[in-house]
């Protein structure tokens, strides 16, 4: 039996390089031995995405994107196909959890300067697969057809009509319409089960490469690759597999757990994770008296808001995704990690979290004059954690990093 | 720091509470119980003859609500099924959409989901606050749904209401004339009790056809957990044993 296993791996190796990647993404990727609870949440957001592709096949079966039947079709997944209704909860239940796994692994970086200096890449590459899943799960939103489908894609469709000259023209060309319509429905649902998965598997395999060729950052943000014994491999380093691979399922066990929680005991979590305004049917005639985007959104919709001119809301909303592709360049610290990084970066760091959080908060609400001030205020925060980083990052106080890893 | 934050979360909080109350009103709880079987049996037979002349719950099969609700073949075509003949057909209605729209200005909608959307505590107020108006087409009105297209089909179950009106003074100094509570009359006085649990029950079946999965994924549920928990326990002492060696 082994004999057989033996050659076959062998046939295939002196064919495809099975060993070769194995070892150089497994077996002999060497990931610092420190990493703490921050860093499941790679291996999380991997998981997250293929359930997403497999529940979603699972739901494309039944789903009929057509206006008339989009709605209902829906209802007949929850109802008469068998286990439907688990299938479609784990991929609703999904998504949101994909973008809380997401934010805590973007978190993660942030703490320990995993964008820096040889990670640029990695992270940018990072940032490109957080826009596709914005994308994704915009588009995917539509699906369902409900009122808050429907007409939170036409506020954010609209927002593109703010571009001068070209706006008018850019919107009806997205729409495919003058008004979000079946022609809508019918090129969201191909955007979001075959462009958008595919250009989300291509980042993430390119962000795993990139990964490997730099290696692992680590929560006190050393090289392991400056200190290595004789045979070469880093003395602070220890193979990803076994040892991360079977951390990691611990990590995915507990995940699993708060997961399903949600999916059997609380699948709307308060109209947080399925609005209850989107069991109404879409009705083009019918503007709802408040429409807000899901919670992973919310952010930077409440910058938008904040902003009285709508083209330089638009305009600072867009800043405020692409800010994240300069941090790299931003951060001027000697050091990497939040360890060894002074009180001004963690101060910098904690009225971030809070501004963002705060954002969230307010941009599922109507807004007020209060509401707006507040917003303006966390927005202006928001904005000088990355604006004024170049400068805060240099003045603060470190600490010396050690030579190798701490435990 | 904490304490502050909590405190501007909770001004901003309130505004939206008093917001969500829908119209100011103060929606009466349900506390309705989908594994209450014989409650969903009431609330069925309810719905079939006092909402089903005007709503549809299209996505809802018979022979679904007979097999969750206990029923027989011939007790599901006996007491719920009027106009359908064969068990797997939906709650359709013959109603036309568009004399619908004619007669009450607005199409009767599909109560599949309702529950969901407008969730079940506020269901159980609408159903309990109509009451007499005579500037309305039907001579009703109601307390959560102003000026609603609706006529109160159940009034026979309770009865008319008359709105009670107190003078109010707001913050500019103008007063004027809000309802403050709802009165049937002396003699429907005896059927209230019995009215709250009728729309108890048909609030409940609401609930249950917005979701018929709900019972069984409440079951399901914690066997998936109980199973997560003891795979945790196997992959820890897994990952255990192989960091052994490592310090």
């Amino acid at each position: 039996m082994n004999k057989i296993l033996t050659s076959s791996v062998e046939w295939i190796d002196a064919r495809f390089p099975l060993t070769k990647l194995w070892n150089e993404h497994l077996a002999q990727y060497y990931a610092p031995k420190n990493f703490n609870v921050w860093y499941y949440f790679g291996s999380l957001a991997l998981l997250m995405l293929v359930l997403q592709m497999i529940t979603g096949i699972f739901l494309a079966v039944n789903y009929k994107p057509d206006a008339a039947l989009a709605f209902g079709s829906v209802e007949y997944i929850m109802r008469d196909v068998d286990y439907g209704w688990l299938i479609r909860y784990m991929h609703s239940t999904g998504a949101s959890f994909f973008f809380i796994v997401v934010y805590l692994h973007m978190f993660r970086a942030l703490l320990y300067g995993s964008y820096r200096k040889p990670r640029e890449l990695l992270w940018i590459i990072g940032m490109f697969i957080y826009l596709s899943l914005m994308a994704e799960s915009f588009l995917g939103y539509l699906l369902p057809w409900g009122q808050m489908s429907y007409w939170g894609a036409q506020v954010i469709i609209s927002l593109f009509g703010a571009i001068p000259l070209v706006g008018e023209d850019l919107s009806t060309w997205i729409r495919g319409d003058y008004v979000i319509s079946d022609v809508t429905l019918n090129r969201f649902f191909a955007y979001h089960v075959v462009l958008v998965p595919i250009i989300l598997l291509g980042l993430a395999a390119a962000h795993i490469m990139a990964l490997h060729e730099v290696g692992s950052n680590n929560p006190d943000g050393v090289e392991i690759k400056k200190n290595k014994d004789v045979n070469g491999k880093p003395l602070d380093g220890i193979p990803f597999h076994p040892y991360y691979t079977v951390k990691d399922i611990v990590g995915v066990a507990v995940f699993l757990i708060f997961f399903s929680a949600v999916i059997f005991y609380a699948p709307e979590l308060g109209g947080y994770f399925i609005e209850h305004n989107n069991f109404f049917p879409a009705d083009p005639m019918k503007t709802p008296e408040h429409i807000a985007p899901l919670w992973y959104f919310t952010p930077f919709y409440a910058i938008l808001r904040a902003v009285p001119d709508k083209l330089i809301g638009v305009i600072l909303m867009g800043a405020s995704i692409v800010v994240w592709f300069i941090l790299p360049w931003l951060d001027r610290s000697p050091v990497k990690s939040i360890r060894y990084k002074g009180w001004i970066f963690k101060l910098a760091l904690t009225l971030f979290v809070i501004s963002f959080l705060g954002l969230c908060y307010l941009g599922m609400l109507a807004p007020t004059a209060t509401r707006t001030a507040f917003a303006q205020l966390f927005s202006f925060i928001y904005f000088g954690f990355f604006l004024l980083m170049p400068w805060y990052s240099k003045i603060d106080k470190t600490k010396p990093v050690p030579e190798r890893v701490t435990n | 720091m904490r304490k502050l934050f909590l405190k501007i979360a909770l001004t901003l909080l309130l505004p939206g509470m008093v917001f969500a109350a829908s119209g100011g009103v103060p929606l009466i709880q349900a506390n309705n119980d989908i594994a209450d079987q014989a409650s969903l049996q009431a609330g069925a037979k309810l719905f079939v003859n006092y909402c089903m002349g005007c709503h549809s719950a299209q996505y809802v099969r018979f022979e679904r609500v007979g097999r969750d609700l206990g029923l027989t073949e011939e007790e599901l075509l006996e007491n719920l099924m009027f106009t359908a003949k064969k068990v797997g057909e939906t709650m359709t209605i013959a109603m036309d959409k568009d004399d619908g729209k004619k007669w009450f200005g607005v199409t009767p909608p599909d109560l599949s989901v309702i529950a969901r959307a407008r969730g079940t505590d506020w269901l159980y107020t609408y159903l309990l606050s109509f009451y007499l108006d005579s500037s309305r087409p039907w001579g009703v009105n109601n307390l959560v749904f102003k000026d609603v297209g609706m006529p109160h089909v159940l009034w026979e179950r309770q009865g008319w209401q008359k709105p009670f009106y107190e003078t109010v003074t707001d913050e500019d100094g103008n007063s004027h004339q809000v309802i403050k509570k709802l009165v049937v009359d002396k003699a429907d006085e005896a059927k209230a009790e019995q009215y709250r649990k009728e729309m108890r029950d048909l609030v409940n079946f609401l609930e249950y056809i917005g979701e018929p999965a709900k019972l069984e994924r409440r079951a399901l549920g914690w066997k998936v957990i109980l199973f997560l928990f003891i795979f945790l326990g196997f992959a820890y002492a897994l990952k255990k044993e192989y960091w052994r060696d490592i310090h």
